[in-house]
């Protein structure tokens, strides 16, 4: 492996000066996209400039919404009840992570920037309305995680510009979200299709949450055909979708199909074949592109019913592996 | 060119001169000599290079030399008990049949003492999640399950 020099700024300006001192330079968080690829020599560089020590990047702030330094690693993130409960496919993307030791170093920031399409807590942060924050010489500033993301490996960052965090805005009990990862072995495994959704239901029209004493045990399509009547109204949603493009994206169309709807089975499957229509899946080892296709009509509708699950029954189903 | 660093290596204050493309590994294994952290995939796949820093066990095939500066580390040479005998963990796995080969036992090990260092009553889905990150090829995991259980329910 060739030499390089390793930096440890202690603040955001040292690290951006730094990167805009230094020649073939690259970050540095926890390492776990960076160090496979220079060992693995498909990246040769002469200077890391590590983000490990810098106390600012680290942060979960729960006022006015979420915000999320970049620096804050999968650990930390899954061991937060707040996120798991109002921000939940935050939750379910950093529980199956890789592994304990790769989540108890590697970061949110490290998996947005290193930008793969199949980049877990991309599809989450793109449910949740998620900001990026850019630190760079010239001040801070702020890009839609959307727009973000430019293609593999390719985020709107500028030379010298490091990401501070993510911030959400602020969802009540109205809100559910979810992340399903679909892999072929149920550890260390990339997605071979990832899905996220976000539901907002319309507060003031009707009970939002199920009462009856059948809710915690029966299964959601039972409790949604229970409640028909409730008319409960989509005011807004997301989809997600990782791991059908050269980037995590999101299937408007299917999202405008679901705006002002009244949530029901049959929306969420017509919703899921929208969603497969915006997927351009390619073949891979991981899977083929009609097998992908197909499951996102199927994911596409059990993110959604998990998330309204979660909005109709939240405390059972906050530890979602018991009922899916 | 080589840095100094200091850091606190199964409770020993450690100054040493590194390379700073070393991994953490490199530093235990081919200079300190402390063989007992092993290689395997050197990918972050396997575990077989666990080691714990600051409390949380971490590969030590990704971990940057330069980062260990400052912090704590404990490697499995470094939790034999004060009498001289095997930690539990350890006992555990012997008296379960979960060693075979013995390749992947170092960093089993260490995973489980980040673990029941954490958690002092730990789920069976707490184990499992906790050796996820690690590779055996020889026992089936069925057995190494069952003796860290033994060791969280024995205490
Ligand atoms: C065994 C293994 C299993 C894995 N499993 C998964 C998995 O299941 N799902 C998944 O999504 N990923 C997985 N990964 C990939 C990786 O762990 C994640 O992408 C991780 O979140 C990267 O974070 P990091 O801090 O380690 O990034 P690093 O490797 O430190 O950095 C990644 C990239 O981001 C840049 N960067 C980091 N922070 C910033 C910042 N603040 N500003 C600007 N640029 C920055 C770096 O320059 C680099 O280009 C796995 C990796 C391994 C080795
Ligand atoms: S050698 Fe570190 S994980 Fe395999
Ligand atoms: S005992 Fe041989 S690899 Fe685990």
């Amino acid at each position: 492996m060739r030499s390089y020099e390793y930096y440890k700024p202690q603040t955001m300006q040292e690290a951006v000066g730094l990167m805009d001192r230094l020649e073939d330079a690259k970050f540095i968080a926890g390492g776990t996209d960076v160090m496979v690829l220079l060992r693995q020599k498909k990246l040769a560089l002469k200077n890391l400039i590590s983000l490990r020590n810098i106390g600012d990047l680290v942060y979960i702030d729960k006022k006015d919404g979420l915000k999320i330094g970049s620096a804050t690693t999968h650990t930390e993130i899954v061991k937060d009840e707040f996120i798991k409960r109002f921000y939940s496919a935050l939750n379910d993307a950093t529980t199956h992570l890789g592994s304990r030791q790769i989540r108890n170093v590697a970061t949110v920031g490290g998996n947005i920037c290193n930008a793969a399409p199949s980049a877990d807590t991309a599809c989450p942060l793109l449910v949740l309305d998620a900001k990026v924050i850019i630190v760079g010489q010239k001040g801070e500033r702020e890009v839609d995680i959307d727009d973000f993301f430019l293609g593999p490996n390719k985020i709107a960052l500028e030379r010298g510009e490091i990401v501070k965090g993510f911030h959400m805005p602020q969802f009540g009990d109205n809100t559910g979200s979810a992340y399903i990862k679909h892999t072929r072995r149920q550890a260390m495994d990339l997605p071979m299709i990832g899905i996220g959704a976000r539901i907002t239901i319309k507060i003031g029209k009707s009970e939002v949450r199920c009462r009856d004493a059948l809710c915690t045990i029966d299964t959601i399509s039972n409790v949604l055909a229970r409640l028909q009547d409730e008319e409960l109204e989509i005011e807004d949603a997301r989809i997600a979708m990782g791991v059908v493009a050269p980037r995590p994206i999101r299937a408007k169309q299917a999202e405008a199909a679901l705006k002002g709807k009244v949530v029901s089975e049959k929306l969420f499957r017509e919703i899921g074949e929208i969603a497969a229509t915006e997927a351009q899946p390619r073949d891979s080892i991981r899977g083929e592109a009609w097998y992908r296709k197909e499951m996102v009509k199927v994911l596409v509708r059990r993110a959604l019913m998990r998330s309204i699950d979660r909005v109709i029954r939240p405390d059972d189903t906050i530890y979602p592996e018991r009922l899916w | 060119m080589k840095k100094a660093i200091t850091f606190t290596l199964n409770n020993e204050v450690i100054e040493t001169e590194v390379d700073p493309k070393w991994t953490l590994l490199y530093l235990l294994r081919e200079v300190l000599e402390m063989t007992g952290t092993k290689e395997g995939c050197g990918y972050g796949e396997c575990g077989a290079c666990t080691v714990i820093i600051n409390g949380q066990a971490v590969d030590s095939c990704l971990y940057p030399v330069m980062e260990a500066e400052g912090r704590k580390i404990t490697t499995i040479e470094g939790i034999m008990l004060k009498s001289g005998e095997l930690d539990p963990i350890q006992q555990a796995l012997v008296q379960n049949g979960a060693v075979q080969c013995g390749f992947c036992t170092p960093g089993m090990v260490m995973s489980a003492k980040a673990l029941l260092d954490e958690k002092e009553r730990p789920t069976e889905d707490d184990i499992k999640d906790s050796i996820a990150g690690n590779l055996c090829r020889c026992t089936g995991y069925v057995n190494i399950v069952d003796a860290i259980k033994s060791v969280a329910g024995g205490r």
